[in-house]
């Protein structure tokens, strides 16, 4: 665990409490068994912004506490613990830093209130394809009148049914990547949930001729370089989310390696598994450093936030990757049912790998980052 | 917490210091393998003589070992200023060679004599380590005593004022060149495994003790076969109690952890980042992009590996407030260190091709062959100070609370 100031500790406890008590993953089962619509659910969400979580990112001056990223990481981790589902990461770190970087004044002014209120949701509409690829945006984003004529078609938008805005990824016409504010229930907007393993709020989205003010393009950056950054940080508040589903997956299973008995000992005593779990346990606290890392590297404005952002991604993602097979595989038959929540952590696990770029892709760009 | 501005003003103090100094006949000498006393480094009487300056500028100032208390030979630091002098002797291309003069001195002995020695001890043997005068090696794995080492069988006889040892010793470092060495013996015959064990000092320069050197696949000897003949070790030199020598062992072992978690010194894989090496030898797309997809890969595995374990050790020494604690966090750290080293000299080998094959000659630079060398003894890495495996039955059992699951006697 970085080294956190009393605040952020005061605040990681707060919540780890708060999660153990009010959202552990037994009511996401309740949730996902009722077939509600939404993601979430509402109370546990209006806890989350009477807690002040939706106003970590903000500054004072638009309502919020302004604590950083390493704090939102830290919540991010305890809530991947118990899978709580919500569109915190989705508006208050992604939409949240998209208007800190991206919009003027009376941007920030005109949503950021509303990010810390929770009256507004935000999300990020990046990905077109199957496979997150950042340039792969054929979305556009035509100058007309003075604003922008968007038409395109997103997929695998995090909170995309409950999300009141999006953050639209879209080609410019010097064909250029930017990033738009577009109402959901803006004419020519239309959405269609996906039904996918995690049971999250996942949605497509059409663009048909959206028109939208100039009001709406985020320009606070050189042209292209807000959307490079917002998916840069975007990943690191994954990877943190996916620390915290890795290590509660690693408890969980050294649990059972000491209470499960087979030929008269803990299973944990065969040194198979006794290795197995030194290993995974050794994977977990490189994941952590990483992880930690990559928030902490933005939170410092270093000048290597993109290669640590990609380190936390593929690296968290990794060991993930394993654990959650372990989780599976040393549970044995019980792992296998439904009953048991190991396949939640499964199933949430490969949904975060693919989002924003997995493993591959990010090990890839560091690479690149680095010069070979 | 330390004070920033002190810490500061310490490391300007520090750089000075150094520059004043660090001898310029030193500039540039493979310190590392002359302190270390290996076979194939060479020195200059110039740079004998710079050598032997230096080690005394050192010792003068307790730096050989920063954080010992005054009187035994250090400076009585914290840890943060001992690594603040680490950084500007490294900063400044000098090294400080004690440490490798002392043999398993400063790392090992020195720290388990400061928690197990009397007062007579540590007066009478500190001093010489932390000053890098007098070099030590221990005398623990037996032929049939490696990763069980609890199964030793050199026996310590009570002859009234000292005790004989009979047996043989393996995998001594530097048991040819040493003064003294630290051996663990089995004083009660009777008593369980590990619990008629003692740990005593004695001398190297003796009758009774033989050493052979051992060559390595590496072409080089570090390490010798250690045989004793009613070697004499005076009673005065029982570390610990009697028959109490598995605590004191299990405590330099937790120190010989900490002293492998970190680089290896002086590298000549790091003569040139591995990337660049692969542009060399392997050729990059219009891109700038190595054009071997598959190494390229397994290249930026390792260097993510690397930073991880990088990160890992960061993150425990701030998490200590720079106070870093024996503590089990070092056996994930020499697993983490091992693989990642083990895999670069792989990798290193692998790029250079038929290159990375050289034994010596004219065919081969320098650089290639040190590399080959390295990726050689580095094999030696997972298996001393605790095998990987060793390191793994360590961390299921004493940080995950999982039961034993080796023998025990």
């Amino acid at each position: 665990m970085a080294a956190l100031t009393e605040e952020q500790s005061i605040l990681k406890d707060q919540a780890t409490s708060w999660v153990e008590a009010e959202l552990p993953v037994q009511k996401f089962r309740d949730f996902r068994n009722s077939n509600s619509d939404g993601g979430f659910d509402p109370k546990a969400w209006s806890a989350m912004v009477d807690m002040g979580w939706t106003g970590i990112l903000v500054p004072e001056t638009f309502g919020g506490s302004d604590l950083g990223y390493l704090t939102f990481g830290v919540i991010l981790e305890q809530l991947g613990r118990q899978l709580c589902a919500s569109p915190l990461f989705a508006s208050a770190y992604v939409g949240a830093s998209a208007i800190n970087m991206g919009g003027n004044d009376d941007q920030k002014q005109r949503w950021l209130p509303g990010i810390v209120d929770g009256s507004e949701i935000l999300t990020l509409a990046v990905d077109e394809q199957p496979r997150h690829q950042r340039n792969a945006i054929a979305c556009k984003a035509s100058a007309s009148d003075g604003g922008f004529l968007l038409s395109g078609a997103k997929t695998f938008v995090p909170e995309g049914m409950s999300a009141t805005t999006f953050v639209v990824a879209a080609r410019t016409d010097a064909g250029v990547i930017e990033l738009f504010l577009v109402p959901a229930n803006a004419d020519g907007v239309s959405r269609t949930q996906m039904d996918t393993v995690d049971k999250r709020d996942h949605a497509r989205v059409t663009l048909t001729n959206v028109v939208v003010s100039g009001e709406a393009h985020l320009a606070g950056m050189p042209s292209g370089e807000l959307y490079e950054h917002l998916l840069n940080r975007a990943c690191a508040g994954v990877a943190m989310e996916m620390l915290g589903i890795g290590c509660c997956s690693f408890e969980m299973t050294l649990d059972y390696l000491k209470t499960r008995k087979q030929f008269g000992k803990v299973i944990g005593s065969f040194q198979a598994l006794g290795h197995r779990a030194a290993e995974l346990y050794s994977a977990q606290e490189m994941a952590r450093s990483c992880a930690e890392a990559g928030v902490i590297a933005i939170d410092n404005g270093a000048d290597d936030q993109a290669a640590m952002s990609a380190l936390s991604k593929a690296k968290t993602g990794e060991f993930l990757f394993d654990m959650s097979n372990q989780l599976i595989q040393i549970h044995g038959g019980i792992g296998m049912t439904d009953d048991f929540d190991a396949g939640f952590y499964l199933k949430r696990a490969r949904a975060l790998e693919a989002l924003y770029g997995n493993q591959a892709l990010h090990r890839d760009r560091y690479a690149t980052l680095l010069g070979f | 917490m330390q004070n920033a501005n002190e810490l500061e003003s310490f490391r300007g103090d520090v750089r000075a210091w150094v520059a004043e100094n660090f001898p310029a006949s030193l500039q540039g000498a493979d310190l590392a393998g002359i302190a270390g006393g290996e076979s194939g480094a060479k020195a200059s009487d110039t740079v004998r003589a710079g050598l032997e300056a230096w080690r005394q500028k050192l010792a003068e100032k307790g730096w050989g070992a920063p954080t010992w208390p005054v009187e035994y030979g250090g400076a009585g630091l914290t840890d943060p200023h001992a690594n603040i002098i680490g950084e500007e002797i490294h900063r400044a291309g000098a090294y400080n060679p004690i440490p490798h003069m002392t043999g398993m001195g400063v790392t090992m002995v020195g720290p388990t004599l400061l928690e197990y020695g009397s007062e007579e001890q540590k007066a009478r043997h500190l001093k010489g380590i932390a000053s890098g005068e007098i070099r030590w090696c221990l005398g623990l794995s037996e032929p049939n005593a490696g990763s069980d080492l609890a199964s030793l069988s050199t026996k310590a006889d009570d002859r009234g004022d000292y005790f004989a040892l009979n047996g043989q010793k393996i995998w001594t470092s530097g048991a040819n060149i040493s003064q003294w060495c630290g051996a663990l013996v089995r004083t009660d015959t009777d008593a369980g495994k590990r619990d008629g064990i003692s740990f005593v000092l004695l001398p190297m320069q003796q009758d009774g003790v033989e050493t052979r050197p051992i060559r390595l696949i590496s072409g080089i000897s570090p390490f010798c076969e250690t045989y004793f003949t009613d070697a004499r070790a005076e009673k005065g030199d029982l570390l610990g109690n009697l028959n109490d020598g598995w605590s004191v062992v299990k405590r330099l072992l937790q120190h010989e952890r900490q002293s492998q978690t970190g680089g290896r010194g002086v590298s000549m894989l790091d003569s040139e980042p591995l990337h660049v090496k692969a542009q060399r030898f392997v050729g990059t797309d219009d891109n700038g992009a190595l054009i071997d997809k598959d190494l390229r890969q397994r290249l930026v595995r390792n260097y993510m590996d690397g930073a991880a374990h990088r990160l890992t050790a960061q993150r425990i020494t701030d998490e200590a407030s720079g106070r870093v604690e024996v503590s089990a966090a070092a056996s994930i750290l020499k697993n983490s260190n091992t693989r990642f080293a083990q895999q670069k000299a792989e990798l290193a080998l692998e790029i250079m091709g038929s290159q990375g094959i050289g034994w010596s000659g004219d065919d081969f630079a320098e650089e290639e062959l040190g590399i080959v060398r390295e990726w050689l003894s580095g094999k030696a890495m997972s298996i001393y100070g605790g095998s990987y495996e060793v390191q793994n039955n360590i961390i299921s059992k004493n940080v995950l609370g999982l039961p034993e699951t080796t023998q025990k006697g």
